[in-house]
């Protein structure tokens, strides 16, 4: 019987010829990060555990992401337990201010993680990294000390759900929208416990941006890892960024999978996830109309750079509606600088929105964006719990960088068609 | 291990930022976070748990977030154990590694009512409500999970692992 992807990494990282669903391994990690709000506990149990340097400073990174530039003196003690860890163990991978970008985008455009690794986070959508075809998860802060002191972690081998992607995408449908209707289909623990993975034709129609939307959020659905198999793209957009030789994993073609859904991709909408749940999904022309007081372009979900074209392709020549504001923040400097370059920021700027540097802050509600009593935000973000991004009475609905774009123009849920028309956004 | 309690009920899909919103992880300590647990969900739930009480959640309690702050925050409260039909993934392993100890039983998630006192067997697996003479099978935690309990967390767990060999060697 032949192993998925996931298990072929997680043996050959457990230096076992296979492995079996349900099996827990004791495996190497190839790279292992933890961004300002998970560091600090995770530095105090290093130091609990009797840590004195981690296991390979060139396999770490640490990213102030979350609460950056520091919001109170809380938030700016918490970076500076990090700051002063990094200084003191001579940590050469750290992003604070000026180069900090949100991690999951950042490390991946860094190329600290590459196809066939095992790359370990304390933060839960690490699983991001997944579209490289990496197996990557996200832990807590206790995990991820064992794993500085020790460079392993025991993992247990999960099932692996395939989701066969079938035909091309509409106008206006990106990875986004994909991944949003898996989730409503299979709900938010559908996938809990197991790998998910992603294959199909369609795959092939989605920039490297799309899939990192979909592999971000597999999370949402329960998922432990969520992870493609590298193509021709994947390994035009690695290898000039990889740090370190990778192995190209695929599944056999006799894996055994717990479950196989095949999506007709081609039949799809852009959708949202209504209030207040990721599997409350809808397509917009069913949400289209409700009142929105605030958009949210950013995030690693969606803060990359092919969503800033995206929206800036709306935005151009129009302005930001009168009762709705608009917050744009590229995830990462090098995603700024070249929308910059790309004269997006300007097209931002002339319509009324707001740029800002690069920060979790508004997806956890936690600045820069943070909603009032019954306000309603649109956000290109992963989650929209109760409380999500502010009072425990406002709404968020998650959509794609375009649908967020479209709505800040006519400050209600709006399909983008309806603003620009049916033209096929570029996928580069 | 066993652990006897008044039972708090909440519903299912209960997310870690419900358990504790992240505009307050500007701290780590237990106590901290506690003062703002389950804010968004109900502002009173925080009041009325006790130390030595036990949650009692339907599907998949903890989705969302990798963040310890979650497990923190209901041990700052002061309780003992949850008992939930499922579990998210992640916040599974993390309440485990900071010492707090979870039972998967669908039907105790079923049957418990809110003030019910209950008496929690880990190493059995079942759940008896004492208030109503129930009994409820779930699934026995692995040995394992039960020492890193014992061990009060992952810390405690791999620093009693390392004074063994250190007295071996």
């Amino acid at each position: 019987m032949g192993m998925t992807m996931t298990e072929k990494i997680l043996a050959a990282h457990s230096g076992v010829p296979s492995v079996r669903p349900g099996e827990i391994v004791d495996c190497r990690v190839d790279f292992a990060f933890a961004n300002d709000i998970t560091a600090p506990l995770a530095i105090q149990e290093f130091q609990k555990m009797g840590g004195e340097a981690v296991f390979d400073p060139d396999r770490v990174a640490f990213v102030l992401d979350h609460y950056v530039p520091n919001k109170d003196i809380a938030s700016a003690d918490q970076a500076r337990i990090t700051r002063e860890f990094v200084r003191a163990q001579g940590l050469p991978h750290f992003y604070d201010v000026g180069r900090a970008g949100i991690a999951h985008v950042l490390l991946a455009e860094e190329g600290f993680v590459g196809p066939g690794d095992l790359f370990v986070g304390a933060d839960s959508h690490t699983c991001n990294h997944g579209a490289l075809g990496a197996f990557a998860t996200g832990v807590g802060s206790s995990d991820l000390a064992a794993a500085l002191i020790t460079g392993r972690l025991w993992l247990r081998v999960p099932q692996t759900l395939r989701f066969v992607l079938r035909g091309r995408p509409r106008p206006w449908v990106t990875g986004k929208d994909l991944v949003l209707t898996i989730i409503g289909m299979i709900g938010v623990d559908g996938a809990r416990y197991a790998a998910m993975e992603f294959a199909g034709d369609a795959l092939a129609f989605l920039t490297m941006d799309e899939r990192f939307s979909i592999t971000n959020m597999a999370v949402e659905a329960g998922a432990k890892n969520g992870i493609m198999e590298p193509d021709e793209r994947t390994l035009g957009w690695i290898a000039p960024r990889a740090r370190r030789p990778f192995t190209v994993v695929r599944s056999d073609p006799d894996a055994a999978y717990a479950d196989v859904r095949t999506i007709e991709v081609d039949s799809l909408d852009p959708v949202v996830a209504a209030p207040s749940s990721p599997g409350n999904v809808v397509p917009v022309r069913e949400a289209a109309g409700v009142p929105v007081d605030q958009c949210f372009i950013g995030t690693c979900t969606n803060g990359r750079l092919e969503d800033l074209r995206m929206a800036a392709r709306i935005l151009s020549g129009r302005t930001v509606h009168r009762d709705t504001r608009l917050l744009v923040i590229p995830a990462t400097p090098a995603i700024y600088r070249q929308a910059l370059e790309e004269g997006l920021i300007r097209i931002f700027l002339d319509a009324g929105a707001a740029v800002s540097t690069s920060t979790c802050g508004p997806c956890i509600g936690g600045h820069m964006g943070v909603l009032g009593a019954g306000e309603v935000c649109v956000s290109t973000s992963s989650r929209n719990f109760v409380g999500r991004m502010g009072h425990r009475t406002s709404r968020v609905y998650l959509a794609n960088a375009a649908v967020a774009a479209a709505t800040a123009v006519t400050g209600r849920l709006t399909h983008p068609a309806d603003v620009v028309g049916e033209a096929v956004p570029a996928r580069g | 291990m066993i652990r006897r309690g008044r039972a708090h009920v909440v519903g299912h899909h209960i997310d870690t930022d419900v358990i504790i919103p992240a505009r307050y992880l500007v701290t780590a300590d237990p106590a901290d976070l506690a003062r703002h647990a389950f804010e968004d969900l109900d502002p009173s739930l925080r009041e009325q748990i006790g130390e030595g009480d036990i949650l009692i959640a339907g599907e998949n309690f903890g989705q969302g977030s990798s963040r310890e702050h979650a497990p923190l925050a209901l041990r700052g409260l002061g309780l003992a154990a949850v008992v939930a039909a499922s579990f998210a993934r992640i916040f599974y392993r993390n309440a485990f590694n900071v010492g707090l100890p979870l039972l998967e039983c669908p039907a105790a998630a079923g049957g418990v009512r809110d003030g019910d006192v209950v008496e929690v067997d880990f190493g059995a697996g079942t759940v008896r409500n004492l208030t109503r003479g129930d009994l409820y099978r779930g699934q026995p935690i692995p040995e394992f999970m039960q020492r890193l309990v014992d061990a009060g967390g992952l810390v405690g767990y791999i620093r009693a692992q390392r004074r063994a060999l250190q007295e071996r060697g």
